[in-house]
């Protein structure tokens, strides 16, 4: 049966899917702007056996995250950006206990406390550094409050399927802003794949196991990264998500992701409008990056466009291998662009493309 | 883009410009057309004045911050003074002439100036002046089907105050006949 569509904030729409996914437990503290994400937990999660706990601090709820997960259950924690840094170390010890768990950021302007205005300027820190080691986590970067739901529902799947925390990159705009979702079906938690694992007590009928990031053997440490990367491995090989939009013909190709990629969208077609052969790729996973839509577009140039200084063009970069100049086009601190300006840059490039 | 109603809605935090943009918002939903609808979460509201922009369209909805409202509606000076200067050739502007001044004509710019304040209190009506006005504005654009609109009022009042819907439908009738 086909679910109605409802009119819900992307925070919210968030939270109503984690708890879908079978989430039934949620650690967080206050910050704006992710606040509404909270709230609906503190509503919902009682009404469906869950727990709500507001935790005395971040480091404090992340680490509730990994008692939570080290049990078994699905559970999560969101923030916004300042928020999220007080977590990184209990990331990094969820990433070396190999346990899954979704990590929700609705970023903000920074660094420090910077702004509560929406930012993306949190990519480097999800794709690279989310706390110390050698570790990478699956980032989601939903782009309307649908995909907002219908991402954080699958980053459960994923987190469970390769034992890993997830990350679902949203801003303030997208948790703020209302629009129409269709909700995902509701999962029963006692119906989800049993997790051998799980440190939920052995009654003496098997072994027991252990969850744990302490290896004080270095050959032990290092098989346990090597098993790891090869996991990894699979996720870059089978998870790269991305979305094209009139990029078959384009000359000048546009790569944004979440709310940027929405102002891009307007850009293009305006752009299209104008006679400019305008494209979009926009990567729907952060990591793994969708490496080979950047291979095979046949751009003339590329036109990186964040709300950071300039965070994702190093992946383009990247991806591109020197077939195309990646340029770039960036506010930051809180402000976001608009079409207008973003279509300024589109004809500049394509001006210069000469013919 | 041209088919696209892109409104600014803006006032004093309390007087209710988020939730009239959320009856437009569900007007949109329950004609299945796209819609965003953003408010301003920033230092403005602690400060007094509140805005979001709401989005109807046909179309996806590309960014859904209004920068250039072709609808405004106006309930207090400070949000007259930021945002009429910034409508859309075309554009729609509803203001309450009890709470803003110096309203003025601009070429290709429809205005409408309604003492929304005071047509609802002598309605008993205190407090939906945003609903008058709401009215207005949907006279001006009609943005959505009669019904509709009221049908957008029983959607966005919580049912904790189900008492109010009526209310409310009142209030959207005087705002077209004003």
């Amino acid at each position: 049966m086909m679910s109605e569509k409802v009119l819900m904030k992307g925070n919210e729409a968030m939270a109503e899917a984690a708890m879908r996914a079978g989430c039934r437990f949620f650690f967080g503290y206050p910050i704006t702007p992710q606040t509404e994400l909270a709230a609906y937990m503190s509503r919902q999660m009682p009404k469906r056996d869950g727990v709500y706990l507001q935790a005395e601090s971040e480091v404090a709820a992340i680490n509730m995250v990994y008692g939570a997960a080290a049990a078994g259950a699905r559970a999560m924690t969101s923030s916004s950006s300042p928020g999220i840094s007080l977590k990184t170390e209990g990331i990094s010890y969820m990433a070396g206990a190999d346990l899954p768990g979704v990590i929700i950021n609705v970023q903000r302007g920074g660094p420090g406390l910077g702004s509560i205005q929406p930012s993306q300027s949190d990519y480097f820190q999800a794709t690279r550094a989310m706390g110390h080691g050698d570790f990478y986590m699956p980032v989601y970067a939903p782009s309307t409050v649908q995909e907002m739901a219908d991402l954080s529902y699958l980053a459960f799947d994923v987190a469970d399927k390769y034992r890993t925390p997830v990350v679902v990159l949203a801003d303030g705009m997208l948790g703020q802003m209302m629009e129409p979702v269709v909700l995902p079906e509701p999962v029963d938690p006692a119906s989800l794949p049993a997790k051998p694992w799980a440190t939920v007590g052995h009654e003496g009928k098997r072994e027991h196991v252990v969850v744990n990031s302490l290896f004080l053997d270095s050959e032990d440490n290092e098989r346990q990264n090597v098993a790891r990367f090869e996991r990894y491995e699979q996720i870059r090989r089978d998870e790269q998500r991305v979305e094209c939009y009139r990029t078959e013909d384009a000359d000048v190709v546009i790569v944004a992701f979440g709310a940027c990629a929405r102002i891009a969208r307007s850009a293009v077609n305006a752009a299209r409008e104008q006679g400019i052969r305008a494209g979009l790729i926009r990567p729907i996973t952060l990591w793994p990056y969708p490496v080979s839509a950047i291979r095979e577009c046949a751009a003339k140039v590329f036109l990186v466009v964040e709300m950071n200084m300039g965070q994702m063009i190093e992946d383009v970069r990247l991806a591109a291998e020197g077939s195309a100049p990646v340029e770039f086009y960036g506010r930051c601190g809180g402000v976001i662009p608009t079409p207008d300006e973003v279509l300024e840059q589109i004809r500049a490039l394509d001006e210069g493309l000469g013919d | 883009m041209s088919k696209e109603l892109q409104i600014v809605l803006a006032g004093f935090g309390g007087q209710g410009v988020l939730f009239a943009g959320k009856v437009i918002a569900n007007a949109g939903l329950i004609e299945g057309r796209e819609l965003s609808w953003l408010p301003s979460y920033g230092p403005e509201m602690r400060g007094g004045t509140a805005n979001c922009s709401v989005t109807l369209s046909d179309d996806p909805i590309g960014s859904p911050l209004v920068t250039t409202p072709n609808a405004l509606v106006a309930m207090n000076q400070p949000s007259y003074d930021k945002f009429a200067g910034q409508v859309a050739e075309g554009a729609v502007v509803v203001a309450d002439s009890d709470l803003v001044s110096g309203i003025e004509d601009a070429p290709g710019v429809r205005v409408s100036a309604i003492p929304a304040t005071k047509l609802s209190q002598e309605a008993g009506l205190d407090g939906l002046s945003n609903i008058v006005l709401l009215g207005k504005l949907w006279d001006m654009t009609r943005f959505c089907g009669r019904e509709t609109l009221d049908a957008a009022i029983d959607k966005s009042v919580p049912p904790s105050k189900e008492w109010l819907k009526e209310k409310n439908k009142q209030a959207l009738q005087i705002g077209i006949d004003a």
